[in-house]
């Protein structure tokens, strides 16, 4: 028996040090070549391994974070609505909800730049320069005061900026702190004098509706039939092709231009068939509609004001707004900073325009 | 099978329920029942044909039955989860169609032509392989929970969602086909100094995860088919990790790349997110192992007892990351007194188990509970044992005993008791 027990813990040490070396191999798959390596290869370390060349500091990031970021997480990096709040909640951790954010939590700079390179925008990821990373990732820095406005990030300094939280990690001890005291035979029988209800669920009344998710099954069915007709191919192309021009007066380049344009919408607006409201309202039908026309989506009230006055998108009402939406109507929810080029204007509007009945 | 009333309609027909109740114990009818005296159309004419439904969905009367969404919890469905309709399954297997969802970019499609998977970092060949190079590895079975670290997170600070759908439905439980990974970090030729390896997803979110290189040769798995058919595009069509026993978020979907380091990557889903905060504001991080934990399926708030008093199956799931599930114990007085259920089967090593409790309802109250406890000696503890050690501020690792509230008229509800 002895021996036997012995054999096992013999083979189990052998199993854990098993030299690759001698492991069996099948010489399947081939060599992952350089440039495969380091085009998937996108990590950064703690120790700022892995970081790119480039620079940038929060000025610059003020301005590429109010294009790409703040949409969702506001142009103080504050968050709006249910979107991560990256800036604020210091010295919060150990108080009642605590607001966790890049300045009050993250302990590592490198997982705010390795997240942003990989996976921002939140929609179109993977398309910010070296450059535009760090100067993004300064301005969240500056957010929180860790920086001034003109200190540059690049790896070089990578490593000057000290994380408030970097401290604040712990590794696992349930196994020293829970489990030494919720082990071994439990009470059966008398094991609590009195029990209360101390709290109710159906008080609180956050539980969704049966009937919501009865409106999901029939569109689930609808989409399924929708799905079994329409050709695959088609709903491939859709994304990509160009819509036919609705008035014949539309020069098809524009609108060629226009839906490259449109990515920098595309995180918040949809458009076609299928489009559904996200964080901004459907862009159909938008030209010559009156301001905040999409059922369902719930528009900022200065934006439903001046649809009361009136207000009716058309190339020139549109261009205002796109220009400086917040300056347009104060109070907007969108959170986009604004087109500069005007040229990009036209062809997005144009490129809208193909979206709207004419 | 009959469809259950939904909570609501079981409410309004509170009256015809008390009817019920009064006359379950003296089964007899009155007059005979025309399902039984009448030929029925499905009796006399032909149903479809073999022809009617090449991939078939469950038949319409069970259309209740799917994953639900909560609205007000996410931004965004894009970046979201949802959950399984554990309250209306039985068994421990869970269909791929209503298992619960997470996406942190959406649900992307990619097809088995366009897969890649690299291994790279510290290995003798850095290598590429196709979805066909996996299917020629040697492959195994194994079924496995997969339970998201955030799964009954909303009930922190009290009882909050009335079903068991909602409070416990970000798990399921699937039969897994695919590859070890050890085979695979051995045909690329580990170095033994790598004690980490890296893996992330071939979609935006990348969500990428450390493990450490011990778990990764012992029983994670490379995964290309579940219940017995290809991943569903929302489990990671065509490929995913499996990671026996720990937290959901680890279990990359669409896996793409896998690197052996020596040091963790200290990504944002191992910092930011599933991390815990303590009471001090001290946060526990690499909290990987899922906790044991058990919850009553039926009855539950979407699941009420619509037959009056007399024979009741008391049912539900338990679980465990750290092993076998070895015993359940229900409570019907808020856990004043326990008693032991029944295992449908013996458990099994970080997989669902099922639980019956066959017992005779004498219409009074319940405050139903039951009590997880798995072959390493840990019992499931009470929402006040956990507050006591972790405070109110975590999300994650929630796996305190659940209680029902079920009242004379056979409805239930989430509350939380002394």
């Amino acid at each position: 028996m002895s021996k036997f027990l012995k054999s096992i813990s013999i083979g189990a040490v052998a199993t854990l040090l098993a030299v690759p070396a001698t492991a069996q191999t099948f010489g399947l798959g081939r060599a992952a070549l350089p440039e495969e390596i380091s085009a998937w290869n996108l990590d950064v370390h703690p120790d700022g391994s892995g970081l790119p060349e480039g620079q940038g500091d929060a000025i610059d990031g003020e301005e590429i974070f109010a294009v790409q970021c703040a949409a969702c997480h506001g142009d103080f990096a504050e968050g709006i609505g249910n979107w991560p709040k990256l800036a604020g909640g210091m010295d919060t951790l150990d108080r009642e909800d605590p607001l966790k954010t890049v300045g009050s939590y993250w302990p590592y700079l490198s997982t705010t730049f390795d997240y942003i390179r990989r996976s921002m925008p939140y929609g179109n990821a993977g398309t910010l320069s070296a450059d535009e990373t760090y100067a993004i990732v300064a301005y969240i820095l500056y957010s929180n005061d860790l920086v001034e406005d003109d200190f540059v990030l690049s790896k070089d300094t990578f490593l000057d900026v000290e994380m408030p939280n970097a401290d604040g990690f712990i590794l696992d001890d349930r196994l020293e702190t829970e489990f030494t005291k919720w082990v071994g035979e439990p009470c059966m029988t008398g094991c609590k004098d009195t029990v209360e209800v101390t709290m109710r669920a159906l008080v609180l009344d956050v539980t969704p509706e049966e009937t919501a998710a009865d409106a999901a099954v029939v569109e689930a069915a609808s989409q399924q039939e929708a799905a079994i007709t329409a050709e695959p191919a088609a709903v491939a192309a859709q994304e990509e092709a160009v819509p036919e021009p609705v008035g014949a007066s539309v020069d098809p380049a524009l609108i060629a231009e226009g839906m490259k344009v449109f990515r920098k919408c595309k995180s918040c607006h949809q458009v076609g068939d299928g489009a559904k409201n996200r964080s901004g309202p459907i862009l159909n039908g938008l030209i010559g509609a009156p301001a905040g026309h999409i059922d369902g989506f719930k528009y900022s009230k200065p934006l439903m004001a001046k649809s009361e006055e009136g207000l009716v998108w058309n190339a020139e009402t549109l261009a205002g707004f796109l220009a400086a939406p917040k300056a347009y109507i104060k109070g907007t929810k969108m959170g986009f900073a604004g087109l500069k080029d005007p040229a990009d204007i036209e062809a997005v509007i144009a490129y809208l325009t193909t979206f709207s009945d004419p | 099978m009959t469809q259950k009333p939904s909570r609501r309609e079981f409410l309004a027909s509170g009256i015809a329920a008390g009817a019920v109740i009064t006359s379950a114990s003296a089964a007899k009818a009155e007059t005979p029942d025309p399902l039984i005296t009448e030929t029925q159309t499905w009796a006399q004419s032909f149903g479809d044909g073999v022809d009617a439904t090449p991939y078939g969905m469950p038949i319409r009367f069970e259309d209740d039955v799917i994953r639900r969404n909560v609205e007000w919890l996410t931004a965004d469905t894009i970046s979201s989860i949802n959950f399984t309709p554990i309250h209306a399954l039985d068994g421990t297997i869970t269909p791929q169609g209503c298992a619960f969802e997470r996406h942190h970019s959406g649900a992307i499609e990619l097809k088995k032509e366009d897969y890649r998977l690299m291994i790279n970092g510290m290995v003798d060949r850095p290598l590429v392989f196709t979805y066909a190079d996996l299917e020629r590895f040697p492959r195994e079975n194994h079924t496995y929970f997969l339970e998201c670290a955030a799964n009954t997170g909303m009930e922190w600070a009290g009882a909050q969602l009335n079903g068991a759908q909602f409070t416990h439905g970000m798990i399921h439980n699937m039969e897994y086909t695919g590859v070890p990974l050890r085979t695979l970090l051995e045909e690329a030729g580990y170095d033994t100094a790598g004690i980490w390896v890296y893996v992330e997803g071939a979609d935006a979110s990348s969500n990428g995860r450390s493990i450490p290189m011990e778990k990764a040769l012992d029983d994670v798995l490379v995964a290309f088919k579940a219940n017995g058919e290809a991943l569903r595009k929302e489990h990671g069509y065509p490929v995913r990790l499996i990671v026996p026993g720990w937290e959901g978020n680890m279990w990359v979907k669409w896996i793409r790349r896998i690197e052996v380091m020596d040091a963790p990557v200290e990504s944002r889903e191992e910092t930011s997110k599933y991390t815990d905060t303590l009471e001090n504001g001290i946060s526990r991080k690499w909290t990987w192992a899922m906790d044991a934990k058990s919850v009553v399926t039926s009855p539950s708030p979407q699941a009420p007892i619509s037959h009056g008093t007399g024979p009741l199956v008391i049912s539900g799931l338990a679980w465990s990351g750290r092993g076998a599930i070895v015993r359940v114990d229900v409570s019907k007085n808020g856990g004043k007194t326990w008693e032991t259920a029944r295992l449908a089967k013996p458990g099994e090593k970080m997989a669902l188990t099922r639980f019956y409790l066959d017992t005779i309802w004498d219409g009074e109250e319940m405050l139903l509970q039951s009590r997880a406890m798995d072959e390493t000696g840990y019992v499931q503890p009470t929402k006040a044992q956990l507050r006591e050690v972790r405070g109110e501020n975590s999300v994650y690792h929630n796996n305190c005993i659940q209680t029902w509230w079920v009242r004379p008229n056979g409805e239930a509800e989430n509350v939380e008791v002394s």
